[in-house]
C-alpha cells in the first residue's frame, strides 16, 4: 500500500517537474562551490541562470548531466537519480543535451558527421535514418548547405547552430545553454539566440546559463540570480527585472544594464 | 585614348629582371650580404673538392659487373661485390634452390604496403585482406605444406628478416603503445602505476641488454625442453621497446587535446571506448604524426641490432660477405648499398607520413 503510493507520488512528480535538485552541494576541495542549492524544473519550462562571473551558474548546470560530480543532495533528471553508476548517468546524458560557450564541436568530422555521431553510437540508429534526422536540423538552424565542410570552415555564429543541431539530434528532453553567446563575436550572437528562440517556441525544456538579458526578458519563464554559489532569487522575468527583491540582484542588474 | 595606353602599360609592367628569375633568385638566396656570399662561396668550393672524387671513383672508374680478381687493378668502386653477392646478401642462409619464396613472400608484403596506403581502402576487408596475406607469406617463408619443403626459423636472413621484425615490430608496437598510454592516463591507480612502471623501466634500458635479456635470461625461466624461437623472443623485446617509446609520444598527443572534446563527447553520452576511438584518439594520434614517424623509423633501423643476438639480418649477412678472404676491402660498396635499402625503406615512411598529414588536416 505503502510502495503503491510512492510510485503513485514519483509518476506525478515526473509527469510535472523534469528536473530535481534537493538541497544540493558541492565543494572543489575545500572551496564551496554550490551551496544547498534547491531548484524544480516542470518540462517545457524555460530557465534563464545569471550572476556575476564564479559564482557557480555554469558549475550548477553541469552538475545537471553530471560533468561535475555534486557530493551532497540529490539531482533526479527525467525520473533517474544521478549517481556513480555509469550506466544512469550515460542515459541521462542521452537526455539531457548540452551546448557549450567554446561549441566544441569535433574538428575532425564533417558536421554531418558530427550530429550523427551520437545517434548512431549511443542511441544505435540506422545510419540513413540518422543522416535524415541530421539534415532535418540543419536545416533548421539553416545551415543545411554546409553539412559536407569541416568545423575549422565556419564562424563561430555557424558553429554555434550546428552544436545546437548536434544535441537536438539526440531529441533530447532538456537542453543545457552554457554562456552559449559568450565567445562569439556580437555580430553573430542574433543568428544563436534567434535559433534558441525557435527551440523555445517549440516547448523544448532549456536552462540557459547566459548574460543576454533581452533573451531572457523575453523568452524565460523564470530567471534565476546566483552569487557566491546560492541562488539568490528566482522570479519571473518581469518581477525580476522590475522589481529586484535583493541588493545583490539590484547591484548586479545595475551593473549588467547601464 | 592616352589614358587607355597608360593602363595597359601599367598592367604589362613587369618587375626588373634582377629581382625575379635565375638572377633574382640568385641574388636573394645566395648572395644577399657579404656573410652568405662567402658562405656560398665557401660551399661551393668544398662541394668542388668533394663531388668530382666520389663521381669519378663512384661511377667512371668503377667496375659493376665482375669477378673479384678485376677489382683488385682499378681506383674505383668495385660494385661487382654486390651483384656477385647479392643472393647471400638478400637472404642470408636461406636454402639456395628455395630463394624464390621468401622474395615472393617480400614482394607480397610491399605490395599489401601499397595497397593499404590509400585511407579509403581502411576497412575491414582490408583487416582480413592482411591476414590472408600473412597466412601465404608465413607458409612461403616456413614451408612445411606439401609442395613446400620445411625451412628452419634459423635458416631466415637477410632483407627478409628486417623486414619481418621490422613490419610486425613497428605494426604491433603502436597499438601496444596506445594501450600504454591511455593507461597511463587511467584513472584507476592500479593500471596506471603498472603503465608508468613499465613505460619508465623500458625507456630506462637500452634495446640491446632487452635483446641480450631475451635471449639469454629468458630462455632460463623456461622449462626444460621448452624452447621459443630466436626470431620471436627478438621480435617481443623489439615490441616491448618501441611501444614504451610509442607510449610517451601518444601521451603527449592526449595531453594536448582540449577538455572541452572530453566535454562535448560525455554530454552526448558517449562511454569511454567510443569517446577515445572516435574524438579524442583520432585527434591526438594526428597531431603525434610526425614524433610518432621519427620513432619508427628510428625503431627500424634499430632492427639492425639483432646481429648481436646471432641473427643474420640485412646488416650481418652483408657484413659476412665482407669477412670472405675473396671480398675483403670493398666494404665501402658494400655499405653504400645496404645503406641505400635502408634509406629507401625510411624516405617511403616519411614521405608517406607528410601525405598522411595532408591528407587528415581538417583546417580550412
Amino acid at each position: 500500500m505503502n510502495e503503491n503510493t510512492q510510485t503513485a507520488n514519483i509518476e506525478v512528480e515526473q509527469n510535472s517537474d523534469i528536473i530535481q535538485i534537493t538541497d544540493m552541494h558541492k565543494w572543489y576541495g575545500d572551496f564551496h562551490v554550490l551551496k544547498n542549492i534547491t531548484l524544480q524544473v516542470k518540462k517545457q519550462e524555460r530557465i534563464v541562470i545569471c550572476g556575476p562571473s564564479g559564482s557557480g551558474k555554469s558549475t550548477l548546470i553541469r552538475c545537471i548531466n553530471r560533468l561535475e560530480e555534486h557530493q551532497k543532495g540529490k539531482i533526479v533528471v527525467d525520473g533517474i537519480e544521478l549517481t556513480n553508476d555509469l550506466k544512469n548517468i550515460e542515459k541521462i546524458r542521452a537526455e539531457v543535451g548540452m551546448v557549450f560557450q567554446h561549441f566544441n564541436l569535433f574538428p575532425h568530422l564533417t558536421i554531418l558527421d558530427n550530429l550523427t555521431l551520437g545517434p548512431i553510437w549511443v542511441r544505435k540508429t540506422p545510419r540513413a535514418e540518422a543522416e535524415d534526422t541530421a539534415m532535418y536540423y540543419l536545416e533548421k538552424v539553416r545551415i543545411a548547405e554546409q553539412a559536407k565542410k569541416y568545423p575549422g570552415q565556419l564562424s563561430g555564429g555557424q558553429q554555434q547552430r550546428v552544436a545546437i543541431a548536434r544535441s537536438l539530434c539526440m531529441k533530447p528532453n532538456v537542453m543545457l545553454f552554457d554562456e552559449p553567446t559568450s565567445a562569439l563575436d556580437p555580430e553573430m550572437v542574433k543568428e544563436v539566440l534567434d535559433v534558441m528562440i525557435s527551440l523555445a517556441n517549440d516547448g523544448m525544456t532549456m536552462i540557459v546559463v547566459s548574460h543576454e538579458m533581452g533573451f531572457a526578458r523575453s523568452v524565460a519563464h523564470r530567471v534565476l540570480f546566483m552569487d557566491y554559489g546560492e541562488i539568490v532569487e528566482g522570479n519571473t522575468p518581469q518581477a525580476f527585472f522590475d522589481n529586484p527583491q535583493h541588493d545583490r540582484t539590484k547591484l548586479f542588474l545595475s551593473q549588467i544594464l547601464d | 585614348m592616352e589614358d587607355n595606353s597608360q593602363q595597359q602599360d601599367t598592367s604589362t609592367v613587369k618587375p626588373p629582371v634582377t629581382s625575379v628569375g635565375a638572377i633574382g633568385w640568385v641574388r636573394t638566396n645566395l648572395f644577399n650580404g657579404p656573410f652568405n656570399s662567402l658562405l656560398t662561396l665557401g660551399v661551393l668550393y668544398l662541394l668542388w673538392i668533394s663531388v668530382p672524387p666520389f663521381v669519378r671513383w663512384a661511377f667512371v672508374d668503377s667496375v659493376w659487373m665482375t669477378d673479384y680478381m678485376a677489382c683488385r687493378n682499378i681506383d674505383g668502386a668495385c660494385w661487382s661485390v654486390i651483384p656477385a653477392n647479392l643472393r647471400f646478401i638478400i637472404f642470408g642462409f636461406y636454402p639456395h634452390d628455395l630463394q624464390w619464396r621468401p622474395l615472393l613472400a617480400m614482394i607480397i608484403l610491399v605490395v599489401m604496403l601499397f595497397y593499404s596506403q590509400d585511407r579509403k581502402r581502411w576497412k575491414k576487408s582490408l583487416l582480413y585482406l592482411w591476414g590472408v596475406a600473412l597466412v601465404i607469406m608465413g607458409l612461403l617463408m616456413k614451408g612445411g605444406v606439401p609442395g613446400l619443403t620445411p625451412v628452419e626459423s634459423s635458416q631466415w636472413g637477410g632483407l627478409p628478416l628486417t623486414l619481418l621484425l621490422s613490419v610486425f615490430g613497428l605494426a604491433s608496437a603502436y597499438p601496444v603503445g596506445i594501450i600504454l598510454a591511455l593507461g597511463r592516463q587511467s584513472k584507476m591507480p592500479v593500471i596506471k602505476s603498472l603503465c608508468v612502471v613499465y613505460i619508465e623501466l623500458i625507456r630506462g634500458v637500452p634495446l640491446i641488454s632487452l635483446l641480450f635479456m631475451s635471449s639469454v635470461v629468458f630462455p632460463l625461466f623456461l622449462p626444460e625442453g621448452v624452447t621459443v624461437n630466436a626470431i620471436l623472443r627478438a621480435q617481443v623485446a623489439i615490441i616491448m621497446f618501441t611501444a614504451a617509446y610509442i607510449a610517451e609520444v601518444v601521451r603527449g598527443g592526449l595531453q594536448g587535446m582540449n577538455k572541452g572534446q572530453y566535454e562535448a563527447a560525455d554530454a552526448l553520452g558517449l562511454n569511454y571506448f567510443q569517446t577515445m576511438r572516435l574524438i579524442i584518439l583520432p585527434q591526438a594520434l594526428k597531431i603525434v604524426i610526425p614524433p610518432s614517424v621519427s620513432i619508427l623509423i628510428s625503431a627500424f633501423k634499430d632492427t639492425s641490432l639483432v646481429v648481436i643476438i646471432a641473427l643474420y639480418d640485412l646488416l650481418k649477412t652483408t657484413q659476412s660477405t665482407l669477412s670472405d678472404p675473396k671480398w675483403m676491402g670493398f666494404s665501402a660498396e658494400a655499405y653504400i648499398f645496404v645503406a641505400l635499402i635502408y634509406f629507401v625503406c625510411c624516405f617511403f615512411m616519411s614521405n608517406y607520413s607528410r601525405r598522411l598529414e595532408q591528407e587528415l588536416n581538417t583546417d580550412l
